[in-house]
């Protein structure tokens, strides 16, 4: 049954971006059966000529405010979704942009491959504008699967083959969990609307009702497998470091800001009332993740499974915005998440810069002497690891500013400076690859990519990284409206700010 | 309240930002080929810096407290970030030293850096930029940013351009400061929501933090401790100065002479700007600790140097030992005490920056520091000799030079807050005359005894050039004080007020009435309302309120104005 709302708007045009994007994927598989081998990134261009309408579609539901509930509330198009679909489709745009040139030199360059994103990036759309369970797994699954295969596209080289197997396995096995925690919350409360559990919620008390604990639980444990939050993050360094780089740093962005929207939608709203039972688990994971990722990160020479590790100490980052509770904690996960892109899309992106042929470029000594063969290249590189650092003037640290804010807005002081002392560590491992950029000696001669689109990503990813950092207001403030619409279901005030 | 007293031109905006074009017009309009263009332009960009920095002394009003050439823009509004710069009696004088040093600092390197120049004074104008924005800003947001962007260019210098071992010392380097600085931003947080609380006004304005917001004894301490650790890593106090040798050490000549010169004064010119007025109470709880470990640093320091081989490393514990003194001065939480800290900093960014320019000096000749390496010099260079003599006596505080005089206010300082603590310092005074003098005695008198010294040329014309301003202020200040006494003397007496009988301004809380709005705006009105910095020698006890009568803010009566002024306006006191 269709919702009829009273504002005169035919229901489709609120899913324009999906149903834009599922419509060019069709024409992607379809039109790519023409073109020859060798003119595939033809395959490419045309992705990302679709991700630009959806983008602008988005933005434009965006602007208007929409703030709708479809299809008998399965899926809500809001701010907060429409935030992150339009952050969904820059990382892919991105992604497209550094897989350009990657795909030819390790002999993938399928036209499959862009089809596969562009579903992986409808799954992540409808995933942050589900607020079902059943379409909260769907778009899960749609999402994984395609992961799955991107994992494993270097078919010849034996570590993707292994990252993607382990990826599945462990995939499938936490989306399993995550399914068991959905059919108890069913059981309980019969329904699957997550309004629908969390009113049954409310009107019982079941913060001491085993099966409520036991859901929770095992969502949390689902989730965290999801965001790669310690200790479901044994999959991730093997999985980042076997797959093909571009889909690693898509990995690392997309699919995490995706489980972060469904895990915000499915706790703020279903199971915001058992919130001081998850709100202790999700303390606890992010000082393990933020801790254990960044020691963990420390002993690595490669930097592929540096960033991996990174990006777990950056999951823990962005749980204290959750842990904390308040609007600017909420709110400062849409932002950071925001950052994330660009920082995180851009630390991998060098890598596909010295990516040749002969070595992958993704071992900390082959940054040696970076800095001398091209100095803008190791500048961009320095922005990018001071931004994940959380040095100003980047956006890393205004993100990080407000994760930590929230934090000592909502008396979490301890949980901050685990934080701050964590981001303070961080930064020895990030400045061993700008030494040995900078201050060690060439070995030999050093191969940088000129692929003028590889260049132009890599450009308005450090000018976007700067810009967040110098000039944060009109972010911050989509962050805070993005988020409106969940913080009554979670019931926070929104009286600050 | 010090208000903010506008200025007709934007020359701190100016001041601050012309080394960042400098550097930008460098890295994107210069070739690496054209190393004179490279070396000359940074030279001609940070001392045009300087001559515009100079009318910040002319205009400046000596009579008021308040801060003078402010200026203000909205930046970040969502979250009460302004853009908002402003000097008064505390930091013109940290401003002034920045802008000389980093003009010397440039014009020292000409013959010792010669490789990827471009880099190098691309970081130096960098750092500039940084340092004045720090002693700038009167924005918590924006402060933090300068504070940490600083970092980054410093440990470029130490870790590209330095020697030994560089890239240990210039991530310890950075590692240290971050883990004082974000424990730091944790403390400036808590000051924004406590100031939120109290008032409903959401902003980072330093002044209105300071001034507005009274904070319980036990949170008083808490925060006090997380702005010490920030600053005193960076100061360094005892126990915390273990990264200064090494950085000094293995940092290029300039480096080390913007590291002792001006960045150490950030962390002592935090505790000045944040530490004593935000935390009063804490602050005077805090006095025996804090005099503790200055005391410990002045001794440990002086000794520790007397036993060093390297001169450069002598150099850098001296600095702990002096750091020391700045620290104990302004503990004495006396007006002669912070007074006398306050011009200590800028003596020791005299003093020891000239000696890190002479052993740069010596180092480019013989490409070593160890003392035992020379010896006798005297007659081989009479000119570096007496350039040397001048230093070193400024540095141990001959009668006559700057030295003495910041060290003579901050004894009677500490005398009047306690003879205990006079005692102590003389003690170090002793022992700085002790290293420093045997140095001295090791390098430049007895016979030439290494053959290696006997062709060693004297210092040429560019290198009198550098040395010759920092003399001239040396001789100043030692024997006419007034002028810069003057100028922070309102500030400073103020300050101690402030510690010593705190006041705090009332706000209506934003989220009573529809004043509140207007609460912000009028002490913007009343800054523009006194263009010419008219004086406004303030006799009452409390810090000036803003806002003229018929402003709609609750007024607390000069009389009144004592501990508990509770009644009249919202303490948090009172709304926690």
């Amino acid at each position: 049954m269709v919702q009829t709302l009273n504002i005169p708007l035919p229901d489709l045009s609120a899913i324009a971006p999906e149903l834009i994007l599922t419509a060019w994927v069709c024409g992607v598989l379809l039109i790519d059966l023409f073109i020859p081998k060798d003119r595939k990134h033809y395959v490419g261009i045309l992705s990302l000529v679709g991700l630009t309408l959806t983008f602008l579609c988005s933005g434009y539901l965006y602007l208007r405010g929409e703030n709708l509930s479809l299809f008998g509330g399965m899926l809500a198009v809001d701010g907060f979704a429409l935030y992150f679909k339009m952050v969904f489709v820059v990382v892919v745009m991105l992604t497209i942009a550094i897989s350009l040139r990657y795909l030819p030199l390790e002999e993938i360059n399928l036209g499959e491959y862009y089809g596969i994103l562009l579903f992986a990036t409808l799954g992540m759309m409808v995933m942050a504008a589900s607020t079902d369970l059943i379409t909260i797994y769907l778009s899960l699954e749609l999402m994984s699967l395609s992961i799955y295969i991107l994992a494993g596209f270097i078919k010849k080289d034996p570590k993707s083959i292994e990252a993607a197997l382990k990826y599945f396995l462990l995939g499938a096995f936490s989306s399993g969990i995550l399914l068991y925690g959905m059919a108890l919350l069913y059981g309980l409360s019969g329904t699957t609307n997550l309004s629908g559990i969390g009113s049954y919620f409310a009107q019982h008390d079941l913060s001491h009702e085993p099966t409520a604990i036991l859901a929770m639980i095992l969502l949390i444990a689902g989730f965290a497998f999801k965001i790669a939050a310690v200790p479901f993050h044994m999959w991730v360094p093997d999985v980042y470091e076997g797959a093909p780089t571009p889909v690693t740093a898509f990995m690392s962005v997309g699919p995490k800001a995706a489980a972060f929207a469904a895990l915000m939608r499915i706790f703020l709203v279903a199971i915001v009332a058992v919130r001081p039972h998850w709100n202790s688990i999700f303390w606890g994971l992010a000082v393990l993740s933020m801790t254990i990722g960044n020691v963990v990160a420390i002993a690595q020479t490669s930097l592929k499974r540096m960033l991996a590790y990174s990006s777990i100490a950056h999951a823990g980052y962005v749980l204290i915005g959750i842990v904390a509770g308040n609007q600017i904690g909420y709110a400062s996960v849409l932002l950071y998440v925001l950052v994330y892109v660009f920082m995180n899309l851009g630390a991998f992106s060098m890598i596909i810069l010295l990516c040749t042929k002969s070595g992958r470029g993704d071992q900390i000594k082959d940054f040696t002497g970076l800095a001398r063969v091209n100095p803008w290249a190791a500048a961009a590189f320095v922005v990018f690891f001071l931004s994940l650092a959380g040095i100003p003037p980047t956006g890393g640290f205004v993100g990080k500013l407000y994760i930590f804010a929230a934090a000592i807005q909502a008396n979490y002081v301890g949980l901050a400076i685990i934080g701050v002392l964590n981001s303070a560590i961080s930064l020895y491992y990030y400045f061993r690859v700008v030494m040995a950029m900078y201050m060690e000696e060439l070995p030999g001669p050093l191969h940088l990519s000129t692929h003028p689109v590889l260049v132009f990503a890599l450009t308005v990813m450090v000018l976007a990284t700067l810009f967040l950092g110098l000039y944060p207001g009109p972010f911050i403030d989509a962050a805070m409206s993005s988020m409106a619409p969940l913080l009554p279901k979670a019931g926070v005030l929104a009286s600050h700010f | 309240m010090p208000k903010l007293i506008e200025f007709s031109a934007p020359i701190l905006t100016i001041t601050c930002f012309l080394p960042l074009l400098g550097a930008f017009w460098i890295a994107l309009f210069t070739k690496k080929e054209q190393e004179k263009l490279i070396k000359y332009g940074a030279f001609v960009i940070s001392l045009v810096d300087f001559v515009i920095s100079l009318p910040l002394v002319y205009y400046f009003d000596p009579s008021t407290h308040n801060f003078q050439f402010a200026e203000r823009y909205s930046w970040i509004p969502s979250i009460g970030v302004t853009y908002l710069m402003g000097i008064d009696g505390i930091s013109i004088l940290l401003v002034m030293l920045t802008t000389l040093l980093s003009a010397i600092a440039v014009l020292c390197s000409f013959a010792a850096i010669t490789e990827r120049l471009k880099e190098y004074y691309v970081c130096l104008l960098l750092l500039e930029t940084g340092m004045l924005g720090t002693f700038m800003a009167l924005d918590f947001f924006l402060f933090y940013v300068f504070w940490e962007i600083m970092l980054v260019p410093m440990y470029f210098l130490i870790g590209v351009w330095g020697g030994g071992r560089k890239l240990y010392s210039a991530i310890k380097f950075f590692l240290y400061t971050l883990f004082g600085s974000v424990l730091m931003l944790l403390g400036i947080l808590s000051l924004y929501f406590l100031h939120f609380q109290a008032t409903g006004d959401l902003t980072f304005d330093i002044v209105k933090i300071t001034y507005q917001l009274q904070i319980s004894r036990d949170v008083q301490f808490w925060l006090f401790l997380a702005f010490f650790i920030g600053f005193a890593i960076k100061v360094p106090m005892f126990p915390f100065h273990t990264w200064l040798p090494d950085a000094h050490t293995d940092a290029p000549t300039a480096g080390s002479v913007i590291l002792a010169g001006v960045l150490l004064k950030m962390g002592t010119y935090g505790f000045i700007r944040f530490n004593l007025p935000i935390f009063p109470e804490a602050s005077k709880m805090l006095v025996p600790f804090m005099v503790l470990l200055s005391v410990i640093g002045i001794i440990y320091g002086a000794l520790v140097a007397m036993a060093q081989q390297d001169i450069k490393r002598l150099v850098a514990y001296s600095s702990v030992s002096h750091l020391g003194f700045v620290m104990l001065g302004l503990f004495a939480l006396n007006p002669q005490g912070i007074a006398g800290g306050l011009l200590q900093m800028i003596n020791h960014g005299l003093s020891t920056g000239a000696l890190f320019l002479i052993v740069g000096m010596v180092y480019e000749r013989r490409h070593t520091r160890m003392i035992s390496e020379y010896g006798g010099l005297s007659h081989q260079v009479p000119v570096f000799t007496v350039i040397f003599a001048i230093t070193m006596f400024s540095s141990i505080g001959l009668p006559g030079l700057n030295g003495f005089v910041g060290e003579f206010l901050i004894l009677i300082g500490a005398f009047q807050a306690s003879w205990l603590y006079a005692l102590f310092a003389v003690s170090g005074i002793v022992l700085g005359a002790a290293y420093m003098l045997w140095l001295f005695q090791r390098m430049m008198f007895g016979q030439i005894t290494n053959p290696a010294n006997r062709n060693l040329a004297d210092c040429n014309l560019r290198e009198v050039v550098y040395m010759v301003p920092i003399l001239i202020f040396m001789f100043w200040i030692g024997l006419y004080p007034k002028p810069y006494l003057d100028m922070m003397g309102p500030t400073v007496e103020k300050l101690v007020e402030r510690v010593n009988h705190p006041t705090y301004q009332a706000v209506a809380k934003k989220s009573q009435g529809t004043e509140q709005g207007r609460a912000g705006t009028v002490q913007r009105v009343a800054g523009k309302a006194n263009p010419e910095g008219t004086p406004m020698r303030a006799k009452v006890n409390s810090p000036q309120l803003s806002g003229d009568p018929a402003a709609p803010l609750p007024q607390v009566s000069p009389a009144s104005a004592g501990h508990g002024n509770g009644a009249t306006g919202s303490t948090p006191e009172g709304r926690r």
